[in-house]
């Protein structure tokens, strides 16, 4: 399977072209050309989808065994035999991971025609979205922990040239630099726990063949815990767990095509995807340390949810629900307490629900900022007020939205409903209370979602902008969205039907799993249901208080909670706190002083030094004066001493 | 005739031809011919040395020669290389290559300037070729002395004190210096100052008595330290280079600054194998600090060249650290920092210089949105800010990454901390780094004088290209260099480890 190597080679050479010859191209070349890789990679994908699944299929156990296609020494280390690999490794998540990144980021491309369409730095823009694609793609098949380093930071400075795309806008560059920071600093975590990882495991294989390495070391039952929690931080970075959430919501600065693929369908799961790469050590070796994955998810799952009602920019509500849906995938990480798949509903049921979920979110997500484009394309803000009624201007982005909305919902013959039916399953088998809070976060997530849609396509309509306008939808827009809501509404029937038992068949645990062995999905029918029925009341509330033209139960309630829902709507207060911490105390009282010592202490001791000689020798240079009568005296002087010290002595 | 020596012979018959060259045009022609001869001596030395490895030549130094200078110091003219001064020379001739492009247009006095610089140039390349101790210290001393005269003459600032402060402080240094060096010589029997006959005096152990072995340690490393930016010997860092012309700064913060990591490598850590394992922690100390504390005060500066040059000492503090932690992995990462923060910092100040030139400011709150009226120049400058704060598929990353895989191989607490202390150095570079660039690059141009700015020229572009197409080059494709540094690196880690384990008896903080 040596073609798999194109799948990263096309984005880069696509990169590498339009990077380095992209003013020479009309926009719609280099346009061309990014979206051919990509369709090329998606291609290239699917194939090799089809032949791990298919054609080499399950092992002799019954489990889809890793495959590596490639591998080669890239840096030697010299040290305890350590080298930094590079190659191409496919297992069931890593061939999902292709799946989705190449889906989204061809949907992505295709509608960056219509949307970037006229903008200067086109060819820049398809130049860094190959860039992303690529450092994407390369971290999903990564085949050791140092790989998978090495393309998270190249993720990581893709996200910030496209955030920063708009390089004019002072937002926008204050956004791309947090976000570059934010993680930067999460990465730190990240690289501190690979290096206690291969240093006590003498590898940076995701599975190390030699325990007994390990067992040389005293602290040992101490020691792997603490690097996959190191890393874990590096995760939460990136996945935007709470406190390290906060580059998320701003990184909204960058064009909204750019949001639907980083921003909420890839690289922010690169956290998850990490926890799940090593998974099998998390299981095997840091069991007691799995908690602060399901507890750091589920506050973040909370306070993302509370935080999106009060939101009004369209794209930070959905930013704020891609943190809390991430976090739903966590916790299933987290509560997921076993490899063997064997019987029904057992503890390792939370794997194969995150990856699940995973996947249907990526799809119904990038759909809604693909939708939540259109719309800003449309009335050019991105402010809910603006915005109202415009189901009537815009009815495939209404269908797709709405589709869109009611599987992040969970409602039943909708993607979500079968995945996050799982999480909370999985959640309940850990523990009752996490299944609880999950549910009712669940109910926040389609209270918030209905409140934007219906902001968006009902409620109080902005008569004079939109006659400014004329919010119209453009087709090459409209295609990604018709194509990613079907996939939700298709995936979303089938899972749904196999789940309450209909045709035997396959369904995605067949996949993925957490052992790679076969295994079906069936809804345990009281989670089904009692999440079901939460979520049609949640939207039934949020119809209640936002559908109509005027929301006087919405006005009374902002007017009964003044400070609940302004401490919302500044999302807590989190990014001050972080900006005192940055600004008022690192650079203030860290920075600053060493700058000063440095200047003045420091180079003040190496001037004192200087200034010393120089008195010094003026003060004795008149000793040399040249004057024959001074030396005459001083002789005369000195020979009288002498003579005198003779006498005495 | 020893072909290493043309790397002296070259300058030398560059320099005739500058004093005969009349008019700029021969001057630059004189320079640019020597300049590409040099670099192309590097890499055809670079291909051969590979090559020989390969085919099985495993002597500690290839392509040695010597004749006898000065009888009764046993001084000799010694030439070889190995692969660290390989990689060395080859980073120095794309410097100087590179420099010559940047020096272009410079005036007044183009032939004088370039006298000086080529001798520069020699003295470097005299330095990274030779294998004894007098040679070296009297290369190190022509490559100082030029310095002097090129801030102090084609500078800009308080130039004649930063000329001043800078050459006094790094005069400092070579006291120290020429003392450790005689100490050494005397100490190990005073037959000879070729450092392979120290080294190798009775099959590997050091002749030098272990308590002398402790006085000419601090004093030998202290005086390459400074030229290597060791706290709290760097200031003249920051003011020489901000007041340096442009290609001066590069080839000082490029080449010259290695020479105080290769020296302390060469001669405190080869030769005083004992001495550096038992007092390794204090300097592990310093450059610990170095490296956190110039990331943190780049922070807050606001003129380019400081900013640069604090980033130096911070990567320059990382190149000693991995030196002394003495492993092979941490030791090859410090040469291929030494590469890399040659290549990117030589960069930096060329892109400064092009800036600044153009806009007479190098103060960041000054200027605006230059992405716009100079894309050329603007993305370079991100490329080299990126490769400073290490990204992957640049020089930088690969060059943290062995560092700090090595260091962490020294399993004990102190050596821990330090090496965790100096992994987060990484964050504090991305904070100035984008500071920098955001502030500089991004957004709308509002100074009038600055809209009408050109973009880079020809020659401007040229070097740019050259030196991001090797930064480039050492990320994307790193194993055979690394390889190449870590053959030659490994026999003497081996070494200095077999006399001692480097935890050390006297360290407070074991």
């Amino acid at each position: 399977m040596t073609y798999t190597l194109f799948i990263i080679l096309l984005p880069l050479i696509s990169f590498l072209v339009l990077g380095l010859g992209g003013k020479w191209f009309s926009h719609k070349t280099a346009g061309w050309i990014g979206t051919l890789a990509l369709a090329g990679v998606t291609v290239l994908s699917y194939y090799a989808a089809y032949e791990y699944f298919f054609v080499i299929g399950r092992g002799a156990d019954g489990a889809f065994a890793p495959l590596e296609v490639m591998n080669f020494c890239w840096l030697p280390f010299f040290d305890q035999g350590l080298h930094f690999d590079m190659g191409i490794m496919l297992d069931p998540i890593s061939v999902m991971m292709l799946i989705v990144i190449s889906t989204v980021s061809f949907m992505v491309h295709i509608y960056s025609f219509g949307y970037m369409k006229g903008e200067k730095g086109f060819q820049r823009y398809f130049a860094f979205l190959s860039l992303f694609t690529m450092s994407m793609l390369g971290l999903v098949v990564a085949t050791n922990i140092f790989q998978m380093y090495l393309f998270w930071e190249l993720v990581g400075v893709s996200s910030y040239l496209l955030i920063g795309f708009y390089y004019t806008s002072p937002a926008a560059i204050a956004a791309s630099k947090k976000a570059f920071i934010v993680t930067r600093f999460a990465d730190l975590f990240f690289l501190i726990g690979i290096l206690i990882y291969g240093f006590y495991t003498g590898s940076f294989a995701f599975v190390f063949d030699t325990p007994e390495h390990i067992a040389n070391y005293a602290q040992a039952g101490f020691i792997l815990p603490l690097a996959l929690t190191l890393m874990f931080i590096g995760g939460a970075g990136k996945s935007a767990m709470f406190p390290l959430h906060i580059w998320l919501p701003d990184a909204m600065e960058g064009p909204t095509p750019v949001s639907a693929l980083i921003h909420a369908a890839t690289m922010v799961v690169a956290g998850v995807f990490q926890v799940a790469r090593l998974f099998p050590l998390w299981v095997t070796y840091a069991q007691d340390w799995m908690p602060i994955i399901v507890w750091v998810g589920v506050f973040t799952a909370f306070y993302a949810a509370a935080v999106a009602c009060a939101q009004t920019d369209i794209k930070r509500v959905l930013a704020f629900s891609t943190i809390s849906q991430i976090a739903f995938m966590m916790v299933a990480l987290g509560v997921c307490t076993e490899m063997q798949t064997g019987h029904e509903h057992a503890g390792s049921v939370g794997y194969m629900a995150s990856m699940f979920h995973l996947f249907t979110h990526a799809m119904f997500k990038a759909c809604l900022f693909l939708g939540a484009g259109c719309i800003i394309h449309a009335v050019h803000s991105n402010e809910m007020n603006a915005m109202g009624g415009l189901r009537k201007y815009m009815p495939l982005t209404h269908i797709t939205f709405l589709i869109s909305c009611l599987a992040i919902s969970g409602i039943p013959f909708f993607s979500g409903f079968s995945s996050k039916d799982e999480i909370i399953t999985a959640c309940m088998a850990y523990s009752p209370a996490v299944g609880y809070i999950m549910t009712g976060i669940a109910a926040m997530t389609a209270f918030y979602m209905f409140r934007l849609y219906y902001g968006i396509f009902w409620g109080t309509e902005n008569k004079e902008l939109h006659a400014a306008h004329h919010p119209h939808e453009t087709k090459v827009m409209t295609w990604p969205l018709i194509i990613l809501s079907l996939i939700t509404v298709g995936v979303g029937i089938y899972t749904t039907l196999a789940g309450f038992g209909m045709f035997e068949g396959y369904s995605f645990g067949s996949l993925i799993s957490a052992d790679g062995q076969d295994y079906r999905i069936h809804f345990d029918t009281s989670v089904a249901l009692t999440s079901t029925i939460v979520a049609i009341v949640a939207i039934g509330v949020a119809t209640w208080i936002f559908k109509g033209e005027r929301q006087p139960i919405a006005d009374k309630l902002y007017a009964t909670f003044p400070r609940l829902h302004r401490w919302a709507h500044k999302r807590f207060y989190m990014d001050e706190v972080w900006q005192f911490v940055t600004h008022r105390i690192i650079f203030a009282c860290v920075s600053k002083p060493i700058a000063w010592f440095d200047r003045h202490v420091v180079d003040g001791f190496f001037n004192f030094l200087a200034w010393g000689t120089h008195a010094t020798s003026n003060g004795i240079k008149s000793l040399q004066s040249g004057r024959v009568q001074q030396y005459a005296f001083v002789y005369l002087i000195g020979t009288i001493v002498l003579i005198a010290m003779l006498l005495i002595f | 005739m020893n072909f290493l020596s043309l790397f002296v012979l070259i300058p030398l018959l560059m320099l005739l031809g500058l004093w005969l060259a009349k008019g700029v045009k021969a001057v630059r022609g004189v320079m640019v011919v020597g300049s590409s001869l040099l670099l192309g001596l590097a890499v055809w030395l670079t291909i051969d040395f590979i090559a020989q490895r390969a085919g099985g030549n495993t002597a500690e130094m290839l392509y040695q020669a010597s004749f006898t200078w000065f009888e009764p110091l046993n001084i000799s003219y010694r030439v070889g290389v190995d692969g660290i001064s390989v990689s060395m020379l080859l980073l120095s001739a794309v410097i100087v290559f590179t420099g010559t492009f940047v020096s272009w247009k410079l005036s007044p006095n183009l032939k004088d300037y370039f006298l000086w610089f080529t001798l520069l140039s020699m003295g470097v390349f005299g330095f990274f070729i030779s294998i004894d101790m007098f040679m070296m210290f009297m290369f190190y001393e022509i490559a100082l002395i030029p310095m002097y005269l090129l801030i102090g003459v084609w500078g800009t600032g308080h130039k004649e004190y930063s000329a001043m402060k800078l050459t006094l402080m790094l005069m400092g240094g070579s006291a120290f210096l020429m003392l450790g060096i005689f100490g050494i010589f005397y100490d190990a029997g005073g037959n000879t100052m070729n450092i392979l006959d120290i080294a190798n005096h009775t099959g590997g152990a050091s002749p030098i008595e272990f308590g002398r072995q402790c006085i000419w340690f601090p004093l030998t490393f202290v005086g390459f330290g400074v030229l290597g930016a060791l706290f709290p010997f760097h200031t003249w860092s920051p003011d020489g280079h901000a007041s340096a012309p442009t290609a001066v700064s590069m080839l000082h913060a490029g080449v010259l600054m290695k020479l105080g990591g290769y020296g302390c490598f060469r001669i405190a850590i080869f030769l005083l194998p004992e001495a550096a394992n038992e007092l390794n922690w204090i300097f592990l100390i310093l450059t610990g600090i170095s490296v956190v504390y110039g990331a943190m005060s780049a922070c807050v500066q606001t003129d380019l060249k400081y900013i640069n040059a604090y980033s130096s000492v911070s990567h320059c503090g990382l190149v000693l650290f991995g030196i002394l932690m003495l492993t092979t992995t941490s030791t090859t990462g410090a040469v291929l920092q030494m590469l890399s923060h040659g290549l990117m910092t030589a960069l930096f100040f060329a892109l400064i210089g092009m800036i600044y030139g153009r806009t007479h400011t190098r103060d960041v709150t000054l200027m605006k949105g230059l992405m716009q009226i100079m894309p050329f120049l603007g993305v370079s400058f991100v490329l080299a800010g990126l490769a400073n704060l290490g990204l992957p598929g640049l020089s930088g990353f690969v060059a943290e990454m062995s560092i700090f895989v090595g260091s962490f191989q020294n399993a004990d607490t102190f050596h821990r901390v330090l090496t965790i202390m100096s992994t987060c150095s990484i964050v504090v570079a991305a904070v100035y780094i984008l500071r920098m660039v955001g502030r500089m690059l991004y957004g709308k141009c509002t100074d009038e004088h600055h809209l009408h700015l050109t973009d880079a020229t020809w020659e401007e572009r040229l070097a740019v290209i050259c030196l991001i197409a090797c930064i480039a080059g050492i990320g994307c494709f790193p194993s055979w260099i690394s390889n190449l540094i870590s053959d030659s690196v490994a026999p003497i880690i081996e070494s200095v480890k077999q006399v001692g384990p480097i935890v050390s008896s006297c360290n407070p903080f074991m």
